[in-house]
């Protein structure tokens, strides 16, 4: 049997806003293999950094888990309380944030930020113990151990990024959710990053969702691809398959408008018209109003998201390899 | 169209371009050095071309940007531009002569959500260059304003004359920055990272739609990027600068290929691709970015470059020499 670290089954999450509810994650399902990685890619506003906040159940008051289970380690924990989720967080699951500087603590030095974590899981036993396990978190992530003791100030924003997988690494979590941590840095810093994490993963063997809007950083780091749409989940496959052969009709619109330096120069095709507003989402196939394969079908009815062979699973009433 | 440009003088040439920020340290703020932000460029721009700048942040392209709308002053150069066929330096204009020139060149800016007025409508907001220079009356502005929304995709124009920004998208705002900054018709536009905020399948579209203007209204874009992918479908030559200095420039396919300077071929390296069967080669490139205060007279990617020489720290920064068929690089070792 496959030994899944998280297997999220039918997941929907609203908003409560003043001007309605907003089905921000709408019968998400997906699971992760332990040890593997899996990048989750859509536009703004469609739901991925939802779904990472409510794996950690970290959600705004406003936001409440609707429907749905979320496995980590086979335990469900949507109907667990707050604090027994509080344990979870860091030791079984933890999240590297877009915005590294503030994920930090101004105030504080970086290595005691990242030892107070420890402590809150009753994992320190002395003060030399907890130093020497963050010197080596910091080798780990390619940091010089002396700026264990320095200021978030004192870092770059590449070394800030750095301290902040630390910090995610130090409890040893089952599983880490990176929200598009590498997005601020310079290409040639991104990628000095990107290469750590590829390793950090190879060689821990950690189970990761590594959430970003661009696909090409998608491409390199993950074994597995979910493409998001509008709260939903449209696909859902091997990297190496979704990238050959899409089967989503926007999985490959988002592909065919996206630029290489890499190859010949293709013509970038273009996506009609804007994401929809959630607050009244399109009927049937959210994708529809946009989508060029749309016939009356797509109006109407919900395509099921289901399983085209391989694991490669597509939420579309035309699947691209039919067309 | 590359052979009637040789003969024509171009639009824009820049001579020695240099923009100084003074340090003020200590309690009486005593300037303590400067922050070379834009040092010593020379470059030229064809009448109807598109130049791409790229470049780490803090390497000096915005400032670069500005300097050529003259939305800061610089410290020395000449910027020569043809208005009206006639050569006039840029850098030397005040006064009326400084806001007649805005006529001719625009800036379109990279974040749609601050680049526009919350409290002014779009028709405010479009018309507002036509009130400044003093195009037409009311009628005729009304009319210009909606024949340029219209032409940037914003149709029918009247439903959306007398909205406010926060009623539209993203993708919509910066169309109303294009029709802003198109309305006027210049002749040179810099465009400052204009589709770094946008989301992929909105991007394509508004690039789709300023290359396409470009070519109805003959304007010609100097298209500031960090993204080389999108320099290469923006434009036909391509500059990489590198903490105030241009390091190579030349026709964008020909660089992608054949990048002749250090720092450009580590540049390219780290660009992800969009194919997990692609493995790129790891940039060879030492450290991180700094800040160009005081620089020692020496090449300035010295500290980082995987082959410099004695040469290279014995020597000012070298000149950007033509290394073959308009291919230029400024390196001792090419």
């Amino acid at each position: 049997m496959t030994d899944y670290v998280l297997q999220v089954d039918d997941l929907t999450m609203h908003y409560k806003t003043r001007a309605g509810e907003v089905s921000a994650v709408n019968n998400v399902t997906f699971s992760l293999e332990r040890g593997k990685s899996m990048g989750l890619v859509g536009e703004s506003g469609c739901g991925k950094t939802s779904v990472a906040f409510s794996l950690l159940k970290l959600l705004p008051d406003n936001a409440y888990i609707k429907n749905g289970a979320i496995k980590l380690n086979d335990v469900d924990i949507v109907p667990m309380r707050e604090e027994d989720m509080r344990k979870l967080r860091w030791s079984k699951i933890s999240m590297v944030f877009q915005a590294a500087m503030n994920a930090l603590n101004p105030v504080y030095k970086v290595g005691d930020q990242i030892i107070e974590a420890m402590e809150n899981h009753n994992l320190v036993e002395t003060n030399q113990a907890a130093r020497d396990h963050v010197a080596d978190l910091f080798k780990l992530v390619g940091l010089d151990p002396k700026l264990m003791d320095q200021y978030p100030h004192e870092y770059s924003g590449g070394m800030r990024q750095r301290a902040v997988i630390a910090m995610a690494l130090s409890c040893d979590p089952d599983l880490i959710i990176a929200d598009e941590p590498t997005t601020a840095l310079d290409v040639i810093v991104q990628d000095a990053l990107l290469r750590e994490m590829i390793e950090l993963q190879k060689n821990l063997k950690m189970s990761m969702i590594y959430i970003s809007h661009d696909i090409a950083v998608i491409a390199e780091v993950t074994d597995r691809i979910g493409v998001m749409y509008a709260g939903r989940m449209a696909e859902y496959g091997s990297a190496l398959e979704i990238f050959k052969s899409p089967l989503h009709p926007y999985s490959f619109g988002l592909m065919s408008a996206f630029p290489s330096i890499i190859g010949d120069k293709r013509e970038l095709t273009t996506l009609p018209g804007e994401p929809p507003d959630l607050l009244s989402p399109p009927s049937g196939c959210r994708f529809h109003p946009r989508c060029p394969f749309a016939t009356e079908i797509c109006a109407q009815e919900t395509p099921e998201f289901k399983d085209m062979g391989n694991q490669h699973y597509v939420a579309c009433w035309h699947p691209m390899e039919a067309n | 169209m590359c052979a009637d440009q040789a003969i024509q003088e171009p639009l824009v040439k820049v001579e020695g371009l240099q923009k100084l920020y003074p340090l003020a340290t200590g309690i009486f703020k005593k300037t303590s050095g400067y922050i070379h932000a834009v040092d010593g460029l020379n470059f030229e721009i064809a009448d109807g071309e598109s130049l791409a700048l790229v470049g780490e942040s803090g390497s000096g392209k915005t400032t670069t940007g500005k300097l050529l709308v003259r939305l800061i002053d610089p410290t020395t150069g000449a910027i020569r531009m043809q208005v009206d066929g006639y050569e006039k330096d840029i850098a030397q204009l005040r006064g009326a002569g400084l806001k007649g020139f805005r006529r001719y060149v625009q800036m379109i800016f990279q974040d749609p959500y601050e680049s526009l007025n919350p409290r002014r409508t779009i028709f405010d907001t479009v018309a507002e260059p036509l009130v400044v220079q003093g195009i037409g009356d009311v009628a005729e502005r009304e009319q210009l304003v909606a024949h340029y929304l219209d032409l940037v995709g914003l149709s029918p124009p009247d439903t959306f004359l007398w909205r406010f920004p926060h009623e539209l998208s993203g993708g919509q705002r910066q169309r109303v920055a294009i029709a802003r900054a198109l309305v006027v018709v210049p002749t040179f536009v810099v465009a400052d990272e204009p589709t770094s905020m946008l989301d992929v399948s909105i991007r394509t579209g508004i690039m789709k739609l300023m290359q396409s203007l470009a070519e109805q209204m003959g304007v010609t874009y100097l298209y500031i990027t960090h993204d080389l992918a999108v320099a290469r479908y923006m434009s036909n030559r391509l500059a990489v600068m590198y903490l105030g200095k241009i390091v190579e420039m030349g026709e964008i396919e020909e660089l992608l290929v054949n990048p002749l300077h250090p720092y450009t071929k580590a540049l390219l390296s780290a660009v992800p691709v969009p194919d997990p069967s692609f493995k790129r080669q790891i940039p060879n490139i030492k450290g991180s970015i700094s800040q160009p205060i005081n620089p020692l007279p020496r090449c300035r990617f010295y500290d980082r470059c995987p082959i410099a020489a004695k040469v290279c720290e014995d020597n000012d920064h070298p000149p950007l020499d033509d290394k073959g068929a308009g291919h230029l690089a400024a390196c001792y070792l090419i």
